[in-house]
């Protein structure tokens, strides 16, 4: 059984580490830009935001003040046990983000839609969102963090099988160009492309492939991870860097996610995971071993399986 | 070419201003105020008190909210600073700069060129944008001293008033200068001209949004 204090002591570093320690992957991805960079302004703000992630770890200090709205990804394989259960796991990192938003501090950016009650905590109605996967084998839980920006950089828009590849595409310029003008989407980012689904999961997927996959991964599927290399590539043509500047860099990568969707549509979501990309991952034993890690690891073939049992796929496998 | 660096004060002259150029990376010191909607709606529409002198104390205007905690013996543990984004303050701050002789707007993604000539040209006050967005750890490190945080139990920790001493704080890029010129418009304009071809080969969706524009040149703000 995993014990609950662990979990929320666990969760506590993960909630830090993530709002100060820019993960390796996107840390690499950045400095390929900023050597690349050649407008005088965009080039000027890589090297900002390089020196500005040496200030957060030196100070133990958050990277960006603006903390975004912290959420949680809860992935449990399937021998796992929680003391407590469920509700216990849910009460301790809805403690571990509000005693975190004191302990680093980070801001209590959550309020109410309408009355704008604040507790100064992070806490309130549906926050932090804790989402569940599930894992064919083990014991252990993975708690991931994620600290995504919350107001810009993202869309949805229903297209349809006629609009194919073009439109795809279309509609990624459109997205990358109006949230890039003035950098209000805190590019060079990770961008998430979801499609398919409803409209619903195609946010889901969409969110996840920017802040649960990391810089430099494919998707399985190699017509798709050619996708994201040509739409990386398209990202980075517009001739637009970090804070809307002229520049060359807006995309640190393309992530492409799909679900199955209704057989009339092709829905379609951009989601951009900013230059402060906070994730932290940690891996949760029953016998108390902790592991750290920056890289999700979420979409698992288990995750993107297709068939009705997943034993089909593992028999076919062997 | 490398941008600039000047070190600016938080009430400066308007000799100082008038040096200012478009893309100039500028370093604060003196007192600076935290002020976004909670602050405009409680002094302007409320017509509550200022609780600070303004601008002798200071005419340096963040839109900020600090992650920053109040301490149990009262002082306050900040850590980073980052800006949000400006153009939504748009309706109070041609009354507020007036009130207020702000002279130094700061935040993200900065306002249109009408904004500036409208009100901050008139009023001698320039925009400057925090950089990144955002260089939070940078600009905690210029945070001095914590001063004071008015209207705390009003507004909460976020929308409170945050009176901070700057030390060599920054970068911010200068985004306007007293022609009412407007650095994002000028840095959109230049890139739009290769919009087209960045765009060929794509389609528009078969199915349109009601009051879409194709028209790449547009700004979204204001």
């Amino acid at each position: 059984m995993i014990s609950i204090d662990l979990i929320q002591s666990t969760a506590e570093a993960l909630m830090a580490k993530a709002a100060i320690e820019i993960p390796d992957d996107y840390l690499a991805g950045l400095k390929t830009a900023a050597e690349t960079e050649d407008g005088d302004l965009s080039s000027f703000v890589l090297q900002a935001m390089l020196e500005n992630y040496e200030a957060a770890k030196e100070d133990r200090r958050a990277m960006c003040g603006d903390t975004g709205v912290p959420r949680w990804y809860v992935k449990i394989a399937n021998d796992a046990t929680i003391e407590g259960g469920p509700v216990a796991l849910e009460t301790a990192l809805r403690r571990a983000t509000a005693n975190a938003t004191n302990g680093v501090p980070l801001r209590p950016n959550r309020v109410h839609p309408l009355w704008r009650t604040d507790h100064d905590n992070n806490v309130g109605i549906g926050a932090p969102e804790i989402e569940y996967g599930f894992e064919p084998e083990g014991d252990w839980i993975d708690l991931i963090t994620v600290h995504k920006g919350g107001l810009f950089g993202t869309d949805y828009r229903m297209l349809f099988p006629s609009d194919g590849i073009e439109g795809i595409k279309r509609f990624y310029l459109d997205t990358l160009v109006a949230f890039g003008k003035r950098g209000l989407a805190c590019q060079p980012a990770i961008i998430g492309i979801g499609l398919g689904g409803s409209k619903d999961t195609c946010m889901v997927l969409g969110k996840r492939a920017s802040t649960l996959r990391v810089v430099g991964s494919r998707n399985p599927d190699p017509r798709i991870a050619e996708l994201e290399d040509e739409f990386k590539t398209l990202g980075n043509s517009i001739g637009m860097g970090a804070m809307g500047f002229v520049g060359k860099n807006m995309v640190i990568d393309c992530n492409i996610e799909v679900g199955y969707c209704h057989t009339g549509g092709m829905q379609m979501s951009v989601h951009a995971f900013c230059l402060s990309s906070r994730r932290a991952v940690a891996r949760l034993f029953a016998d108390g071993r902790v592991e750290y890690r920056t890289d999700p690891d979420w979409f698992t073939p288990f995750q993107r399986r297709d068939t009705v049992a997943w034993n089909e796929v593992k028999e076919a496998a062997e | 070419m490398k941008p600039r660096q000047i070190r600016l004060s938080t009430t400066p002259t308007s000799d100082a201003i008038a040096e200012l150029k478009l893309g100039d990376i500028v370093y604060l010191d003196g007192l600076m105020y935290t002020a976004r909607e909670g602050v405009y709606m409680r002094a302007l529409e409320e017509q509550a008190n200022i609780p600070m002198e303004l601008p002798s104390q200071s005419a340096a205007n963040f839109h900020c909210s600090p992650a920053a905690a109040i301490r149990e013996d009262g002082s306050f543990d900040m850590g980073a600073v980052t800006a949000t984004a400006s153009f939504r303050f748009a309706k109070w701050l041609p009354e507020w700069i007036a009130k207020t002789g702000a002279k130094l707007i700061i935040g993200k993604g900065g306002m249109s060129s009408k904004d500036y000539k409208d009100y901050f040209v008139p009023n001698g006050a320039i925009y400057l944008s925090t950089v990144g967005y955002g260089t939070g750890a940078l600009l905690g490190r210029g945070v001095e001293n914590v001063e004071a945080v008015h209207w705390r139990d009003e507004l909460g920790l976020a929308q409170a008033m945050w009176v901070i001493r700057c030390n060599k704080m920054g970068p911010f890029i200068v985004a306007s200068n007293l022609q009412g010129e407007c650095l994002f418009e000028r840095e959109n304009e230049r890139i739009s001209e290769n919009l087209a071809r960045v765009y060929e080969g794509t389609k528009p969706a078969v199915l349109k949004r009601f009051g879409e524009t194709d028209d790449r040149g547009d700004e979204l703000i204001g």
